[in-house]
């Protein structure tokens, strides 16, 4: 590639041709990724259990792993909302993040002129891992709390005392939390709803304060013992 | 002139093909560009692309690296419908079948499992470094939208597939998922302010019964090789088209 490296001195200022510059790498990682595949299905079979048994449950019953995170939060919130309500929140709020995100730092890693944007990300992204994490080496029969080390065999019954917030308590922590989350930021940092615009404001902390209920919700039942904050008729959160 | 040389000559210049080869091999600026330009699989690419926009340490080969995967779960995916019967009583046996009588068959199927789960990986990493690269800004903001639906179309194919080898792993995994389905507000007849019944929520349109069996495995197999694979492949024509016009983010 000799001829080359004189072009790029001559012309070709920070722009190269795809042929050869860019497809030899796609072509190396075509072949890692083959050679990767094929290595690891001769290592290891795709697991098959005994053929489908709906009188037989399987104990604990797991979904795929990338859905163990959703499963896990089972613990802590109603089938509707871990199932269904965070679900859709997540990719709704993935969907319009480009345009809440007003920073125009862009095109290079800038860590430090994006903090906001940053540590909201990761914190999620790092959440939904560690959740994955509990849910698949964690858990074991009837969704208890197993360490690694510890034998499935051993049966485990936790008897917890679960209590719920008054319905007139639950509405209250809740409107607070949310009302007292959206105007701290307002007293702290001057300008910041001009600089956002109110309706744009607004979006971005109730997802970010949706965001972080989630562990704060984890971390009331797992401690406080709390089975519902919010509890009503209809629906308990 | 020797022999070869009169040959190579007749053959290059024959009409046959120069109809399917269109440039020489003379390392020239023109015939780099027509490589690219004239070759239906690598014309997807712009003949030049920005210097740190093709480093790995810039766009981690994550996107590239998921379209490919895809590619391969397209191929052995094909090939293994040729062995796979959509209904009960033959979908398990059918699994056997290839884990022990089919020549490869137990590879094939390694790989398209490992595969699949590679891919899920793959593409959440992709998601990460468009993060933080802040590659979603104007003009891309559209692209991103469009991954979002190719990150859950990737799930989805992935939880629909799940279904298909019919064993305990298969129907509890399932039961767990399509479980959170009947507890949707308004449209799952377990969820809060329930509008229908257990014989028309979410639920039974997912599975085509009240529980799972051969209706829904049926529309689980019909999703997974025809209908989200047709979603995913108009998704990443845009995604890809779009790419070409914005061109890969980079620093102004
Ligand atoms: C089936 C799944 C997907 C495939 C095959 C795919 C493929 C690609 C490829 C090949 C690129 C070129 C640059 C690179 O490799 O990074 C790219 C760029 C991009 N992708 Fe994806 N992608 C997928 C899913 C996603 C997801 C889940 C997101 C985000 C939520 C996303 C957002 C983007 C954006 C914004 C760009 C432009 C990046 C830039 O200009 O630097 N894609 N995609």
């Amino acid at each position: 590639m000799k001829g080359n490296k004189e072009q790029d001195a001559n012309n070709n200022n920070g722009v190269r041709f795809v042929w050869p510059d860019l497809i030899y790498k796609e072509f190396v990682a075509m072949i890692v990724v083959t050679l990767v595949l094929i290595g690891v299905s001769f290592l290891w079979d795709a697991p098959l259990r005994e053929i489908a048994n709906p009188g037989k449950t399987e104990n604990p019953a797991k979904a795929p792993w990338y859905f163990l995170g959703l499963q896990e939060l089972l613990v802590y919130f109603d089938p509707w909302i871990a199932g269904v309500v965070l679900p859709s929140i997540i990719i709704v709020g993935l969907m319009v993040m480009p345009y809440l995100d007003r920073n125009p730092v862009g095109g290079q890693y800038g860590f430090s002129r994006r903090k906001f944007a940053m540590i909201n990300y990761l914190f999620g992204f790092a959440l939904w891992f560690i959740l994955i994490f509990i849910g698949t080496y964690l858990r074991g029969p009837n969704w208890q709390f197993y360490w690694l080390w510890e034998s499935w065999e051993v049966e485990k019954h936790l008897e917890e005392k679960l209590w719920s917030f008054s319905p007139f308590a639950g509405a209250a922590f809740i409107g607070a939390y949310f009302s007292i989350g959206m105007i701290i930021p307002v007293l702290i940092k001057k300008g910041i709803v001009k600089y956002h615009g109110v309706v744009r404001y607004i979006i971005v902390m109730t997802l970010m304060l949706g965001m972080y209920f989630v562990p704060i919700k984890i971390v009331l039942r797992l401690f406080f013992n709390v089975r519902y904050v919010l509890e009503t008729p209809w629906f308990n959160i | 002139m020797n022999l070869i040389d009169i040959l190579k000559k007749k053959i290059t210049q024959s009409q046959i093909w120069r109809s399917l080869f269109r440039h020489g091999y003379a390392d020239t600026e023109r015939n780099r560009s027509l490589q690219v330009n004239s070759n239906w699989v690598l014309h997807f690419h712009p003949v030049k692309v920005k210097a740190y926009s093709a480093k790995f340490r810039y766009v981690w080969c994550m996107g590239g690296i998921t379209f490919f995967l895809f590619l391969v779960l397209t191929v052995t995916g094909i090939l293994l419908m040729f062995y796979y019967h959509p209904v009960t009583e033959y979908a398990y046996q059918d699994m056997k079948y290839l884990q022990s009588d089919i020549a490869f068959g137990n590879l094939l199927r390694n790989i398209h499992r490992w595969g699949a789960h590679l891919m899920v990986v793959t593409v959440i990493f992709h998601m990460l470094r468009v993060f933080l690269t802040g590659s979603y800004k104007p003009p891309r903001e559209f692209n991103w939208v469009i991954g979002v639906s190719l990150l859950v179309s990737t799930l989805l194919m992935s939880f629909t597939g799940y279904l298909l080898p019919w064993d305990q792993l298969a129907y509890w995994a399932i039961t767990v998922g399509t479980n959170m389905a009947k507890a949707t507000p308004f449209l799952g007849h377990e969820g809060p302010f329930p509008l229908v019944t257990k014989y028309n929520d979410v639920a039974f349109i997912l599975l085509g019964g009240t529980e799972i069996g051969g209706a829904a495995l049926l529309r689980f197999y019909v999703l997974h090789v025809v209908f989200i694979p047709a979603i995913m492949i108009i998704g990443m024509g845009v995604h890809f088209w779009r790419i070409r016009k914005d061109g890969i983010s980079g620093p102004l």
